[in-house]
């Protein structure tokens, strides 16, 4: 059920997206749906402290491995109660602060589509789908940072972080590769059993780089963390609930979720353990040089996912159960944080804290928010930020290697921290009253921050409620099970003493803040510019490529083809044993003649000065081809080129009334190259066809095919049976691809009418009657002929498409003699109606096999008395259709002025 | 009679690919109509030329005796004739469309007018 729930979220999105930007008043509400979200994950949660982790799988592409398999235990879950919960009051809270936006709408869309793509993140249990839902949260992260796209900052960080978790993103695709390829399943619980092996294999090394690239560019680590600061370019609740509570955590759950796959290794634990310490010191290091207010909480939030990684990486039961404490009271306090900070900018155009000064008298609520958010931040006594630091203190006083190291590190960070979240939360409050000072929001605006500051103190003083969930967690995340027991006063201890010294620190930096923020450096060369420079010279580089590649050019565009085509062809060609220029089959005079008049055609086509005659030698050579259709066996081919050569030259005619002149355009050396071109690739398939006519090829199709032809397909003529039994599908695509054409013709000629009122005469008509009665009398006779066509091309030369043609070029006929109107009235039908119904009948023939439970078009006949079977049915399809094809072409390029 | 084929399959490349870098439109699509009666030749001839056996069983016969011409690049062909005349006439109606609103059949100027 809970797999349902969390996919039922990207509909809801859109219906959300859609009522919201419809009824604005209906964003109210919206908060509904996560709240249904938090109670079912609750749920689940109680359930599988109780019972243990469940599996839930949903079959997606099976022949791919891929299946929606979500793994519930206590570390997926806590995750999820975390997105579905603050997302509850981050829902409610947007529903305030874009009250007017009129692109609210898109918001929410792209908020709950987050949202599931959040829950799938934590919930998958196949690493492919996870990567799936991974890359979904940062393609919905690029669309609400961008949210107000028409600032020029706000595209560019959206930019910039799609840019960088998309990179990670796909290191994420690779190790999944790799670890399906080494592990042999796609389930993270089941490579959890098999750890060992995976270390053992060579291509250990590149999974972990792999994964803790992704890890490290979703949760901003160094040195990926410039995006993070700068995605605050999006709506505060997106900056709350993204880039604080739940995306940028997603590293830090991944890290947590391969510890038991990968995290055996000193490997693992060094790198691991030393990017986050790094990016533990930047972050706080950089948060108190900051005057905005959600930069400084930013480069804060950074600090504290430097510490979760940092604390995961050393991997000790302490560690990882102090690094879970910890992820609750950050996304508590910081969450409570971000909102009072946008609470400040709603209500006062604001945020920066060298202006904003004595709030506490006209938002006393929010002050009183911010005021125990920044104190569970500072980690004072009673608040969860409290408990959460004292167990990091306490699990890094324990013996091991470089300890003594993180732990200063560590102390040093949280001083800087306390003092990053008395600026962010205690500052603007404090100072004397400003005269645009504000006043206290609506409530939309007051619960959510007050609420996630109430649960901070709440659970600071009564910890034990977290014990259970935790303890599952860290169990997950160490595979065995544990057990917390988390209490607020652990007696005097080593511990307590640095957290004094901590609150002491912080104080004090917080006092001397402003000395501070212009005395410390400030690096001059980051990974920022890295990126920025890399970025850029990505850009140079296709600026450079880009517009002799795509010239929007037709003529370069097929010359680059066929020039590589033809470089491509000779050097296969080169591969091959000598060709042999002895012919197998004799030369017959009358053939040198026809292949002199083929050979004749094409030139004068080519040297034609007007259309008219390169039509007609276009003409010419189609008839040359059909006759050595004619005389190599191919009867049913040269019947088919004859009819099509007739309706082409008809068609020609129609269009080409309005293109007259050909002269050369290009000068005498451009015509040159192309010459030399054109001679290049005609001597490849001169060659190429020299190459295969002269060497055997597979007999076997054919002789399958000439075996089977009169036995299963019942039928004489083996090409068409080929055509409407054995590979009847192909045809079926081909009839539609001819249907698709004809409606396209047709539709640009309408198109083209209703834009063009002054519509003009159509053709004129034939004048002689001679011509007109010859016209009258030959059409039943086409006709006929196109019907015995039909009917005896199963087993005799003929067939649908020859049949099809036949009858078209009878009403062609008629057409030139009497005009549109008359044709179409002797046609009875509308062209797109037989089209229509040529398609059906071939559909319909497909009817038996389906009932039957056969492959599509498999034929069925019935012997006895008649000989009657569905390929038969199909071929009256094909010939409906290729006449309804040319009847439709040629009747609206005939109507058309 | 293959190296007759190989001249007119060349013959009809060449003039094919010729007239398609030219920058009429009209001499692009009669290169096309060139080009797919070249391509037709060439398929025509995978199979081996074999002159006057159509593969159609005769009366009363139960089965093919060679030689007879191969049918697979037959059907190839037939459905590439009709296809081809449907693209073509398309093509056709989309020049003659482009013609009427830009106003030119210079396919090097089409891309510039908008």
């Amino acid at each position: 059920m809970i797999a349902f729930f969390v996919l039922a979220t990207f509909p809801i999105a859109l219906i959300v997206g859609g009522l919201v930007r419809r009824y604005p008043s209906s964003a109210r509400i919206a908060a509904s749906w996560p709240a249904v979200l938090t109670v079912i994950v609750s749920a689940e949660m109680f359930g599988s402290l109780s019972d243990g982790p469940r599996d839930v799988e949903i079959a997606w592409a099976p022949s791919l491995g891929l299946s929606l398999s979500f793994h519930l235990d206590a570390l997926g879950l806590l995750f999820a109660l975390l997105i579905t919960g603050i997302g509850t009051l981050v829902v409610l809270y947007a529903s305030a602060y874009l009250a007017n936006h009129p692109q609210a709408g898109r918001f929410y869309a792209s908020l709950f589509a987050f949202m599931g793509s959040m829950l799938g993140v934590a919930l998958s249990d196949n690493i492919l789908t996870l990567f799936v839902f991974w890359e979904l949260t940062g393609f919905t992260s690029f669309l609400l940072i961008g949210f107000e796209h028409d600032r020029a900052d706000a595209r560019s960080a959206a930019l910039q972080a799609l840019i960088v978790t998309g990179t990670g993103g796909l290191a994420l695709l690779a190790a999944g590769v790799v670890l399906v390829d080494v592990s042999g399943t796609a389930s993270l619980s089941r490579m959890a059993t098999d750890s060992a092996s995976i270390a053992a294999d060579p291509s250990y090394v590149a999974v972990v780089t792999l994964v803790l690239l992704a890890a490290f560019t979703k949760s901003a680590q160094v040195p990926f963390h410039f995006w993070l600061p700068n995605a605050m370019a999006a709506p505060t609740p997106v900056s709350a609930y993204l880039h604080s509570a739940t995306m940028v955590k997603a590293g830090v759950y991944l890290v947590a979720r391969m510890t038991p796959i990968l995290g055996a290794t000193a490997l693992w634990t060094t790198v691991v353990t030393g990017f986050g310490a790094a990016t533990m010191l930047v972050g706080a290091y950089r948060s108190v040089q900051e005057t905005d207010l959600k930069r400084i909480l930013a480069y804060s939030t950074v600090s504290a996912l430097g510490l979760l990684t940092m604390l995961i990486g050393v991997g000790t039961q302490q560690t990882i159960a102090a690094a879970l404490v910890y992820l609750v009271a950050h996304a508590c306090y910081k969450g409570a944080l971000f909102l009072v900070a946008g609470a400040i900018d709603h209500q006062t155009g604001s945020r920066d804290i060298r202006t904003l000064s004595g709030l506490q008298r006209t938002m006393p609520l929010t002050a009183m928010a911010g005021g125990v958010a920044a104190l569970s931040m500072a980690g004072v006594v009673l608040t969860l930020g409290f408990v959460a630091k004292e167990g990091a203190y306490e699990a890094l006083l324990g013996p091991g290697q470089w300890r003594a190291w993180l732990l200063s590190a560590t102390v040093l960070s949280s001083v800087l921290m306390g003092t990053a979240g008395l600026m962010a939360g205690v500052l603007p409050f404090r100072g004397p009253r400003k005269d645009d000072g504000g006043h206290e929001p609506e409530w939309r605006l007051l619960l959510p921050p007050m609420t996630l500051a109430a649960i901070g103190v709440v659970v600071g003083l009564a910890p034990w409620l977290l014990n259970s969930s935790l303890a599952a967690a860290a169990g997950a995340i160490l595979n065995r099970p544990q057990t917390l027991s988390l209490a607020i006063w652990h007696g005097f201890s080593p511990a307590l003493i640095l957290s004094g010294v901590t609150f002491i620190g912080a104080i004090a930096v917080y006092s001397a803040r402003d000395v501070v923020r212009t005395l410390i450096w400030r690096p001059v060369f980051g990974s920022e510019l890295l990126y920025v420079r890399m970025v850029s010279s990505l850009d140079a580089i296709s600026r450079m490529i880009g517009p002799p590649l795509h010239s929007a050019s037709l003529r370069s565009y097929v010359m680059v083809i066929v020039v590589s085509a033809m470089a491509a062809g000779f050097a296969a060609l080169s591969t091959l044993p000598t060709l042999r220029l002895a012919a197998r089959t004799g030369i017959r005079i009358h053939e040198v003649l026809i292949v002199t008049v083929i050979i004749a055609g094409a030139i004068a086509a080519t040297l034609a000065k007007s259309t008219m005659a390169a039509v007609l030698s276009l003409g010419v050579v189609g008839y040359g081809v059909a006759m050595t259709f004619l005389l190599y066996g191919a009867p049913d081919l040269a019947m088919t080129q004859f009819s099509v050569e007739t309706l082409t030259v008809i068609i020609y005619v129609l269009v080409f009334r309005h293109f007259r002149n050909l002269g050369p355009l290009s000068p005498p050396l451009v015509r040159y190259r192309d010459l030399i071109i054109g001679t290049g690739i005609g001597t490849f398939i001169g060659a190429l066809v020299l190459s295969i006519s002269t060497t055997d090829t597979a007999a076997r199709l054919r002789e399958y095919f000439v075996q089977f032809g009169p036995t299963l397909g019942h039928g004489r003529n083996i090409v068409n049976v080929i055509l409407v039994d054995f590979r009847g599908f192909d045809t079926m695509g081909e009839i539609t691809v001819l249907a698709t054409a004809a409606i396209g013709v047709r539709a640009l000629i309408r198109l083209a009418n209703v834009n063009n009122q002054d519509i003009g005469s159509p053709i004129s008509t034939a004048t002689s009657p001679i011509f007109k009665t010859g016209a009258r009398m030959l059409m039943p006779l086409l006709l006929l002929f196109a019907a015995f066509l039909l009917w005896r091309g199963h087993n005799e030369p003929g067939g649908g498409f020859v049949g099809g043609l036949v009858a078209a070029a009878a009403f062609s006929l008629y057409l030139m003699a009497y005009g549109v109107s008359r044709a179409r009235r002797a046609l009875f039908v509308n062209p797109l109606t037989l089209l229509g119904v040529g398609l059906l009948v071939a559909l319909i023939s497909s009817i038996p096999a389906a009932v039957r439970g056969q492959p599509f078009l498999t034929a069925r006949w019935i012997v006895q008395p008649l000989m009657l079977g569905t390929p038969m049915l199909f071929d009256i399809g094909v010939f409906l259709v290729v006449t309804g094809v040319v009847l439709m072409m040629i009747f609206s390029l005939a109507e058309e002025p | 009679m293959e190296i007759l084929f190989a001249l007119a399959a060349g013959a009809l490349y060449t003039a094919g690919i010729y007239l398609m870098l030219r920058r009429r439109l009209a001499q692009l699509i009669i290169g096309l109509g060139l080009l797919s009666n070249g391509t037709n030749l060439l398929i025509f001839a995978v199979g081996g030329l074999t002159r006057a056996y159509p593969p159609v069983v005769a009366r009363g016969a139960d089965r093919l005796v060679p030689p007879y011409a191969d049918p697979v690049p037959q059907a190839l062909v037939l459905t590439a004739i009709v296809i081809g005349f449907g693209l073509l006439a398309f093509l056709l109606v989309l020049a003659h469309r482009v013609h009427a609103i830009v106003g030119t059949d210079d396919v090097d100027d089409v891309g510039r007018e908008r």
